[in-house]
């Protein structure tokens, strides 16, 4: 390092660690993957699929971050983040791959920070506000829960990007799960007043979790391929896991999921959605330069 | 015509990205870790670099790749790629028994067998179904997890009850 200023020798040319203090400048999650698509599949509908899931796991991440110096032990903080991180790889991957399948070649950051909210594809469970810690505990074992089972679906889907994402999104969905169920059951099964907490979390994300289940135009011809999972498709699977966690933490059994209909995913949103992307957009955009 | 690279080029390039270490683990190789996958030198003589990532939002991935290219660039090479390898997913049994043997020298208790699951939905858990690691300081077996998750995404918390020194453990996936 030259001199005696920082900011020169963290910006120079260096061997050592220092030449990573402004980031590597390395964008493409997909380097060197073949990218071909699957014979007979629409371009546009399976990019439009891979933002559904990328955003998913985008928005998902972003509101998991806000747990960060406020979760009620750090242990939990350090947990929420790790989760956080993993969907923000599945998101990057996801979203890169849209870029290529739509032929614009769109790279993850443009996806992710110079949309707007209505063009977003996100479920609007993921985007729910924060709430309490029960909220996290309840809207993460709903969303890992469902995540879980899509992806072990879509291993074997006829595109073989997607395949492999969804193969490795499995081994870390699994302990996502597994973290929100041994809090529903500590929580459900503790004091009186958790429980109370956990009766008013699952009372708020239960009329949210029907639009998981509802199926779009795009999933349904994709799914007729053999490219995507129809997410109507394991709607029991899904239901029948968090009955057994719900009778396990002594909470009354679920109630069916309601009939959702599709909003998100068209890019009709809550209003929670467009202040989270404000605080996720806000670097990149007062930035455009930046690198990272 | 098609030339044979001769085998000592990539024998020196596939040396070079092998010896590349982790960020995180620095007492480990990109070799130890189990994801180099593969080198190649291909017909126009550029170096063709396969690895894979440990973890979806691994963010070291994007160091070792530049890192890799720089390494190889170093021994005589000035065409090198690095690709990126999805399938089939990176599972913690790669790690070689040399990165098994220097995790537990530095203190970090290696991961034992990753989970095998079957075809179909992952069964639900209601219990911690994981194996308790060794201390990697006593050896003794009498040790308990702090936290499933650490300050990294592969790691997981533990003390151990016999000498009572906590130790971080490379969890089973």
């Amino acid at each position: 390092m030259s001199g005696d200023n920082i900011f020169t020798g963290l910006v120079e040319e260096h061997q050592g660690d220092a030449r990573w203090a402004f980031g590597t400048g390395f964008t493409d999650a997909l380097a060197g993957v073949d990218t071909t698509l699957p014979a007979g599949v629409d371009g546009a509908d399976l990019a439009l699929y891979c933002q559904m899931l990328g955003d998913d796991a985008l928005v998902q991440a972003q509101r998991l971050v806000q747990w960060v110096t406020d979760a009620p032990e750090l242990e939990e903080e350090v947990a929420l983040a790790n989760i956080a991180l993993d969907l923000l790889g599945q998101a990057r991957l996801l979203l890169a791959r849209a870029g290529q399948a739509d032929g614009t070649g769109r790279d993850e950051d443009a996806f992710a920070y110079r949309r707007a909210a209505h063009e977003f594809r996100n479920v609007r469970l993921t985007e729910a506000p924060r709430g309490d810690f029960a909220h996290a505990v309840v809207t993460l074992l709903v969303l890992s829960g469902q995540r879980l089972a899509l992806f072990g679906r879509l291993a074997d889907s006829t595109d073989p990007v997607l395949a492999a994402i969804a193969a490795k999104g499995v081994n870390e969905l699994a302990y996502h799960r597994e973290y929100a169920v041994s809090w529903a059951l500590r929580l459900g099964d503790g004091t009186p007043y958790s429980h109370e907490r956990m009766v008013e979390a699952v009372a708020d994300v239960w009329p949210l979790t029907g639009e998981l289940f509802a199926t779009h135009p795009v999933e349904a011809r994709l799914a007729a391929q053999g490219a995507a999972v129809d997410p109507a498709t394991v709607r029991d699977e899904v239901h029948a896991v968090l009955t057994r966690v719900f009778t396990e933490a002594t909470l009354a059994a679920p109630a069916p999921f309601p009939e959702g209909t599709v909003a998100g995913r068209d890019g009709r949103h809550t209003p929670a959605l467009a202040p989270l992307l404000d605080e996720l957009q806000k670097v990149a955009r007062e930035h455009p330069e930046a690198t990272w | 015509m098609v030339t044979a690279t001769p085998v000592r080029d990539v024998e020196r390039a596939r040396a070079a990205a092998a010896a590349v270490t982790d960020p995180e683990l620095p007492m480990l190789t990109l070799a130890d870790l189990g994801i180099l996958r593969r080198v190649e030198i291909d017909e126009e003589g550029t170096v063709q670099v396969w690895i894979t990532p440990t973890y979806s939002g691994c963010p070291a991935l994007a160091e070792m790749r530049v890192d890799v290219d720089r390494a190889v660039r170093a021994v005589g090479f000035d065409a090198v790629r690095v690709r990126t390898e999805l399938s089939p997913a990176w599972t913690t049994d790669w790690i070689t028994d040399e990165g098994r043997r220097k995790l537990t020298e530095h203190g970090i208790s290696p991961p034992g067998a990753a989970p095998r699951r079957a075809a179909g939905p992952v069964p639900l858990t209601l219990l911690p179904t994981r194996t308790v690691p060794h201390c990697p300081l006593c050896g003794s077996s009498d040790t308990e997890e702090l936290s499933r998750f650490g300050a990294t995404s592969c790691k997981s918390l533990h003390r151990c009850r016999a000498c009572l020194e906590p130790f971080e453990h490379v969890k089973e996936i």
